[in-house]
């Protein structure tokens, strides 16, 4: 099976200047790519710049350096308002706080309808209405949510709005900053059965950025982990939970509760150090399985293959 | 084993603008003395009110107890005046809260806030005070417990400050240890050393641990006994093994189906559908009827009790009055259920 890559980003660099002389380098050289259809997680803890990946990607940030492509065209760098627009309705986003990425003074359909005006998708105001419903029916709302304002919703609701938001314009692409970890377990597992129904009706392709690990496998064909803004592992989500390479996802791994008393009971957390490394700097994204990338220095990329054999 | 704390009966209600707001409604539960019990559900289900009943520390009067008795080794919390409770808590009962940045002041010293305690419970002086904060820097695991000390709270970590909050907490080693989400605004790997910090500092101590989350994951870690509430009551309570391997109500179920496992794979995740009751209007009968797909008809017109599976088990559904039709759980929890029991056996080797 060829597959065919949507999203390129190459040696992603995104730094914020802290005062006159510092700078936080939030993401320091990521790559990775990302194939039409599928689901990629991107996974990490607190500080670690994978919402500013997110972020830097869909150009809510100006990257430092380094080029992120979309069906092979650049998408930072200059572009006219036509190819902006263009650009902005092929990828969207959804994000974690559905309270705070609402307008609290819009109704739900001017939410919704947004995109279709700025886009000038809809030709009269019945279609406009037209669409928003079908949209909101598509998210499991009801048409008639449509005229209310988003303080009369639940957060599940809520962030079910954002979702129909964002597919308003038809985009081929989603990216989902942490979308369920401001809900109730039972309805982050509504909100992801949703998203999957999605994926299959419209052929959508997803990032999707999120610390909990046993969601991010459930939902991600692939994963990336991130730790101190670089990618250290890349791998099929199955190899990455069965065969975890890079000791920082081993520990990551292994801190994971699992609602299982009796495993519970016998898990072993390993704690991640950094000195493991030793002193060589060569460190880079090398494909120790097929499929399967760690970030390493050439001499653990030799021991990690010799491991794997 | 000794019964430490029994609540029985409680009911606290909160009025408000639009009526009164029925938050719990009649929860009953003992509490050994050295056990965890881990008390779980949604977000407005009344888990973090219950807590907060046990300490006093309802917003009265527009938030009280309606009915109900909690007894600390016999004495009843509830008739306390709020004098009384102010030497109670933090020296019998002791909570640590889910945010630890809004919890400590940030205008005092970390030592000055864990000698707080030492000083007005135990009448130690200063330099006792001190010399016992220090050790309990070391206890939760700060380094340079001497410089720290003498910090204030954003010179910390989110992590680092939880342990603070512990310290505070244990401070005059208290019976009771309430943790309300302690560990829901941290990263997995400080998580799970908050999480080995409070387990080996109760095996010391033996005081026991309310410890109230919505993380099932964290539950079955950390629980000896599992209490499920929705909508203001307990549902289901039992040692965690009878709530995990051999779930009765239909609420746990959908809690233990919506979880993904990290072996699962395509199976649609087992959604609990519509969202909890408003409790300004309990709704008459089982209050989960509504959205339980196994819902019977006495479900919408009678309140179920609680049926005994075992002695250590006991849950609320009409499913298992003797008269019910026998209803299996839905395969997706089944076949969870049979999963944790093989990591089980595995020993949880490799994963």
């Amino acid at each position: 099976m060829t597959r065919e890559k949507l999203l390129e980003v190459k040696n992603l660099q995104k730094h914020f200047a802290v005062g006159k002389k510092n700078t936080i380098k939030a993401v320091d050289g990521v790559s990775f790519d990302i194939y039409k259809g599928e689901t990629f997680g991107l996974v990490g803890e607190s500080g670690c710049g994978k919402s500013t990946t997110g972020r830097t990607i869909i150009r809510l940030y100006d990257a430092t350096g380094g080029e992120v492509k979309f069906n092979g065209e650049d998408v930072h760098g200059k572009k006219n308002k036509a190819e902006l627009l263009k650009f902005n309705r092929k990828m969207q986003m959804i994000f974690q706080d559905p309270s705070s990425s609402l307008n609290p003074r819009m109704t739900v359909l001017d939410i919704i309808a947004e995109g279709l005006d700025v886009h000038k998708l809809v030709k009269n105001e019945a279609e406009r209405k037209a669409k928003v419903e079908e949209l909101l029916e598509a998210v499991g709302l009801n048409r008639e949510h449509a005229t209310r304002f988003p303080h009369e919703f639940s957060g599940g609701q809520r962030q079910r709005i954002g979702i129909a938001r964002a597919l308003a314009v038809d985009p081929e692409f989603i990216i989902a900053d942490e979308p369920i970890s401001a809900l109730d377990v039972s309805i982050q597992a509504q909100v992801v059965n949703l998203l999957k129904k999605l994926q299959k009706e419209r052929g959508l392709t997803y990032l999707f950025i999120a610390h909990d690990l046993s969601m991010v496998k459930y939902i991600s064909d692939r994963i990336g982990v991130m730790y101190m803004g670089n990618l250290v592992e890349l791998a099929e989500s199955d190899e990455l939970y069965n065969n975890p390479i890079h000791p920082y996802t081993k520990s990551l791994l292994s801190a994971i509760p699992l609602p299982d008393p009796r495993y519970e009971r016998t898990r072993k957390r390993i704690s991640y150090d950094a000195s493991v490394h030793g002193t060589d700097s060569d460190f880079e994204l090398r494909e120790v399985v097929p499929g399967h990338f760690v970030r390493c220095t050439a001499k653990e990329f030799e021991r990690y293959q010799n491991e794997q054999k | 084993m000794s019964k430490l704390l029994e609540v029985k009966d409680l009911k606290v209600s909160f009025n408000t603008y639009n009526g009164e707001v029925h938050a719990v409604r009649g929860v009953t539960f003992d509490l050994n003395k050295g056990e965890t019990l881990a008390i779980v559900g949604e977000s407005g289900s009344g888990k973090s009110v219950t807590s907060n009943a046990i300490m006093r520390l309802l917003p009265e009067p527009h938030g009280f107890i309606k009915e109900g008795q909690i007894l600390l080794e016999g004495v009843d919390l509830a008739k306390k005046s709020m004098k009384e409770m102010q030497k109670i808590r933090g020296k019998d009962i002791s909570m640590v809260f889910q945010d630890p940045m809004s919890s400590l002041n940030p205008t005092m010293k970390i030592g000055n806030q864990i000698m707080e305690g030492l000083m007005k419970h135990q009448n130690m002086s200063k330099t006792e005070a001190r010399k016992t904060a220090l050790e309990l820097l070391t206890l939760v695991g700060i380094p340079r417990p001497d410089v720290r000390i003498n910090q204030y709270p954003h010179q910390f970590s989110g992590g680092m400050r939880q342990r603070v909050v512990v310290a505070i907490a244990l401070a005059c080693n208290p019976k009771i240890l309430i943790a309300d989400e302690p560990t829901t605004a941290l990263d997995v790997t400080i998580q799970a050393q908050i999480l080995e910090l409070m387990k080996s500092i109760q095996q010391k101590t033996d005081s026991a641990i309310i410890f109230i989350t919505h993380d099932l994951g964290v539950v079955a870690n950390v629980a000896d006994r599992v209490a499920v509430m929705y909508a203001g009551k307990i549902v289901e309570i039992g040692t965690v093994d009878d709530i995990f391997y051999n779930p009765k109500h239909p609420y746990t179920w959908g809690l233990i189906g919506s979880m993904p496992t990290l072996d699962s794979n395509d199976e649609e995740l087992f959604a609990i559908p519509g969202s909890p009751p408003n409790m300004l209007t309990p709704p008459v009968g089982d209050a989960f009827a509504a959205r339980n797909q196994f819902a019977l008809e006495i479900d919408t017109v009678m309140e179920p009790p609680m049926f005994k599976v075992s002695d250590t088990h006991y849950a609320a559904t009409w499913l298992l009055h003797p008269d019910a039709p026998k209803i299996e759980p839905p395969d997706a929890v089944k076949h969870r259920m049979q999963g944790f029991a093989q990591t089980g056996t595995k020993g949880g080797g490799k994963r």
